[in-house]
């Protein structure tokens, strides 16, 4: 296990962790202001891949594709808000998870019937699929450094949004006291469709990113988001701070146990047992930190005060 | 509250389910009464959620997980040699009560959002767990060479023998069920849904019920484990797969949460429709889905509340 | 005091920047009634839920029955013989009265991990909840569902799931809140008739409920006890007069 290689794993763990960034923040919004249990979030991802790729099969052009993706997902996803959202505010969180549930079994099948079940096979834009050096030895997908990029740039705008906007501010009130903001006269009904806007173009533009080294898979989208949910867990509801840093936990966590615990086992119970536990424990490894976590700070480490 | 009519509609019911052997053999229809047996298994396991989603108003979306390690507690030991059915089923009724009991210490600490999406990650990493491990067949499962063995006393490997046993488990299970709902247990699980801080108020520690709800829920559905590997006499990580847990908890919300026989209600409705809209189409889920969303929406008391005077669960 | 069996030393709590509750100190004799009253915003809440065990006070002590519970969670309390109602009526809406108080009941009756024998056929439970219900004048109503009970009822309701936990102390928030001048009268009648049997710690807007019923009175103002005694001494004081009474017409 050399130097360079950790480097790069943990590279890959930050640009796992980006991704997952991108899912957790719209979510954490949606489940601490709007107290919505969306469980189909990870299909408006899927449909963001699906869309990208079918998109780049008819132009060629990766970014009319990116661009075509963005725009028809974040469209589905006002449709499904305006559709059936609307009407599970109110209702309690059982509703909530049953009907969400219920738009997850459509997604799939639909995208399924159009596209058929076998993995979709897209590759990564030429200008960008050599490798970068970024230092003396270590090369890294170019692909996979833009993509942390874009996640940091989105970060950094969120931050600046949510902390020096007057729309960031109604976004923070909502999330530590969500009656008191509809008490004050805000128009909740326009910020909740802001906030799950939002939401569902980040969601939107992970899957556009996912396609080209992800598997675009029917089901794709509960993958990813049920590690979502331990990175919301972890951050705490309603916190976009929260997100971020549980996302960057989360993926390292994932990334670098895949990557090292098996050959660390290997020095301690030899290679054989290792193969089996390796893989076991380290596909447990973050929800067992989410355990942890939960064990010491229920509320997970940044939550927003709820009202 | 009519509960001479919900009675009555219990009697039928299971009456009904009693005489579906004896017609799929007059119509040679083997089929149905795997089917049937298929849908009891679950019904146990919609019941046991019902439990603790219906009366405790614990939403968890990990139940699954206690049907998977109920199946695997019958599968490893019998891939090892240990056929006996006594062993193998008290095993499922033990680990899956104590993965519960873990699994609830933890989650039970919090509740609304977190809860869900708690009780769901646990789940998948039961499954992670599953996939990851080779030498009990990883992704692809495990084949079970023979049924639980229980002397001779029962012979699972005869379908109606096997059916009979299944119907017997629910029907006591049921019985079961509605004695501890009534009894201070259920009391305090009931109360505990509708008002947790007066429950505390007045000097219940509310967790320790609750999680012991819990792990009861989690080992009856240890022991639907068992029995639907036994009746599909193989397993996959599948059992334990999320999507599993919804599909447990459609049954409970189509059949009415709440009322113990509903999800028994709920489980044939689901099961039958899957039958009927999979031969229509391999894509019957793009019906199912909105199908799902549109009885959450507008039909919220599930079927039960379609009898006379059924409109409430046992109040 | 030599045998309080409340006292409160040095209780503080912050939230952020506010200090909701300063260095409060109280004492409560036994068979006393105490009432505590200040405007809005003078930390009323907080106190109650830092007695009651939902909120954990940042420094102070809570000395009940000569024992420092101040580490104690709400149940523990409940067994200590501490209880409440609340101003904002918390009951079982979907059981019928008779549940309710029989809940409580229950609570005190030994473990409820007993899943057999139905809780509604326990004459141990049933028969001390109907009586309950009697005292609290609810006898007739006690197979009705509390949700279908009228406020007043589901008031004095929340008075009998109390009394039913028999406790030493009874911690009452605001008990005639949203009350018209019959009901709250009916209150008042129900609460003066346990002023022999039970410790109460009232805490109340409505003046002529707290005259007709307290033997000592403290003041809350912004979280600080500015004065306490007897109602009497309470009413001429300037300074209290300044800081609340002046404001006061709400009774």
């Amino acid at each position: 296990m050399t130097g360079l290689l950790f480097v790069e794993q943990v590279l890959n763990g930050l640009q796992f962790g980006v991704m997952l960034f991108l899912l957790a923040a719209g979510l954490t919004l949606v489940f601490g202001i709007m107290n919505l249990v969306n469980l189909a979030h990870g299909s408006l991802y899927m449909v963001g891949a699906y869309l990208a790729t079918a998109a780049f099969g008819w132009t060629g052009s990766f970014l009319l594709a990116a661009l075509f993706a963005l725009a028809a997902t974040l469209a589905v996803g006002m449709l499904v808000e305006v559709l059936t959202l609307r009407t599970l505010y109110e209702r309690d969180h059982l509703d909530q998870v049953l009907a969400t549930f219920g738009l997850i079994l459509f997604f799939n099948e639909a995208v399924a019937i159009v596209w058929g079940r076998t993995a979709l096979f897209t590759t990564v834009p030429r200008a960008l699929s050599g490798q970068i050096t970024l230092l003396p030895g270590l090369r890294y997908p170019a692909y996979r450094a833009v993509i942390i990029l874009v996640g940091l740039a989105v970060a950094l705008l969120l931050y600046i949004v949510v902390n020096r906007t007057r729309l960031g501010m109604l976004i923070r009130a909502g999330a530590s006291n969500r009656t008191m903001v509809a008490a004050l006269g805000v128009n909740v009904r326009v910020l909740y469709t802001v906030v799950f806007g939002f939401g569902a173009a980040l969601a939107a533009l992970g899957g556009v990113m996912a396609g080209p080294i992800y598997t675009v898979l029917p089901g794709m989208g509960e993958e990813i988001l049920i590690q979502v949910f331990v990175v919301i867990v972890i951050g705490g509801i309603g916190s976009i701070r929260g997100a971020l840093v549980g996302a960057v936990v989360v993926g390292m966590v994932d990334t670098l146990g895949r990557a090292f615990l098996k050959p660390m086992l290997s020095t301690m119970i030899g290679p054989s047992a290792a193969n089996n536990a390796g893989p076991a424990l380290a596909s447990m490894l973050i929800y067992l930190l989410m355990a942890a976590v939960l064990f010491f700070r229920p509320q997970g480490l940044f939550p927003a005060v709820r009202g | 509250m009519d509960s001479r009519a919900r009675a009555i509609a219990v009697g039928v019911g299971f009456v009904a389910l009693a005489l579906v052997p004896a017609l799929a053999a007059i119509l040679n229809q083997p089929f149905y009464l795997d089917l049937f047996r298929r849908i009891m298994i679950f019904a146990i396991a919609a019941v046991s959620l019902d439990l603790i989603l219906g009366y405790g108003g614990m939403v968890s979306f990990g139940h699954a997980a206690y049907l998977g390690l109920g199946a695997y507690a019958v599968a490893i030991p019998a891939f090892y040699g240990v056929q006996s059915g006594v062993v193998q089923w008290t095993l499922a009724v033990v680990l899956s009560g104590v993965a519960a009991l873990l699994i609830g210490a933890v989650s039970l600490r919090t509740s609304g959002v977190s809860f869900i999406m708690i009780t769901l990650a646990f789940a998948q990493m039961l499954y992670y767990l599953g996939i990851s491990i080779n030498a009990w067949g990883a992704d692809d499962g495990m084949r079970l060479a023979q049924r639980s063995q229980f002397g001779g006393v029962l012979d699972l490997a005869n379908p109606y023998v096997f059916y009979y046993v299944v119907l017997a488990i629910l029907a006591v299970l049921l019985w079961l069920g509605h004695r501890l709902i009534q009894a201070r247990f259920g009391m305090v699980i009931r109360a505990s849904r509708s008002n947790e801080p007066r429950m505390r108020a007045i000097g219940f520690s509310t967790f320790r019920y609750r999680l012991a709800a819990f792990a009861l829920a989690g080992s009856v559905c240890g022991l639907a484990g068992a029995l639907l590997t036994n009746q599909t006499e193989y397993l996959t990580p599948s059992f334990m797969h999320w999507t599993r847990s919804g599909e447990i908890m459609m049954m409970v919300i189509l059949g009415g949460m709440g009322t113990l026989f509903g999800p028994v209600l709920g489980a044939i409705a689901l099961l039958l429709l899957e039958d009927i809209l999979s031969a229509w189409t391999v894509h019957w889920q793009v019906v199912l889905g909105p199908i799902l969303v549109l009885v959450v929406l507008y039909a919220r008391g599930g079927l039960w509340s379609l009898l006379p005077d059924g409109a409430r669960g046992d109040g | 005091m030599a045998d309080a069996l409340l006292e409160v030393r040095g209780l503080t709590k912050r939230f952020g920047g506010l200090v909701a509750s300063d260095d409060i100190a109280l004492q409560v004799a036994e068979g006393e009634t105490l009432a505590v009253i200040g405007p809005n915003g003078a930390g009323k809440t907080t106190l109650i839920g830092q007695l009651s065990g939902d909120l954990r006070p940042d420094a102070g002590t809570i000395r009940f029955a000569g024992q420092d519970i101040t580490g104690l969670g709400t149940p523990a309390r409940s067994h200590r013989g501490l209880a409440r109602s609340f101003q904002i009526t918390s009951i079982f809406r979907d059981f019928t009265a008779l549940d309710n108080v029989a809940l409580a009941v229950q609570a005190h009756a030994g473990h409820s991990f007993r899943f057999w024998r139905p809780a509604r056929e326990e004459a141990a439970l049933r028969e001390p909840a109907r009586a309950i219900l009697e005292r609290v004048g609810l006898g007739a109503r006690a197979d009705v569902l509390a949700g279908t009970l009228a406020h007043g009822e589901q008031r004095q309701l929340e008075i009998g799931m109390a009394l039913a936990t028999r406790p030493k102390l009874l911690l009452l928030d605001e008990p005639v809140a949203g009350m018209g001048v019959d009901e709250s009268q009916r209150m008042v009648e129900l609460l003066r008739a346990l002023r022999g049997h039970h410790t109460l710690v009232l805490v109340e807007h409505d003046m002529d409920a707290v005259f007709a019923l307290a033997d000592r009175i403290s003041v809350l103002v912004y979280g600080r006890v500015i004065a306490s005694g007897a109602p009497e001494a309470i009413r001429a004081n300037p300074e209290v007069r300044r800081a609340y009474l002046g404001e006061e017409d709400q009774a």
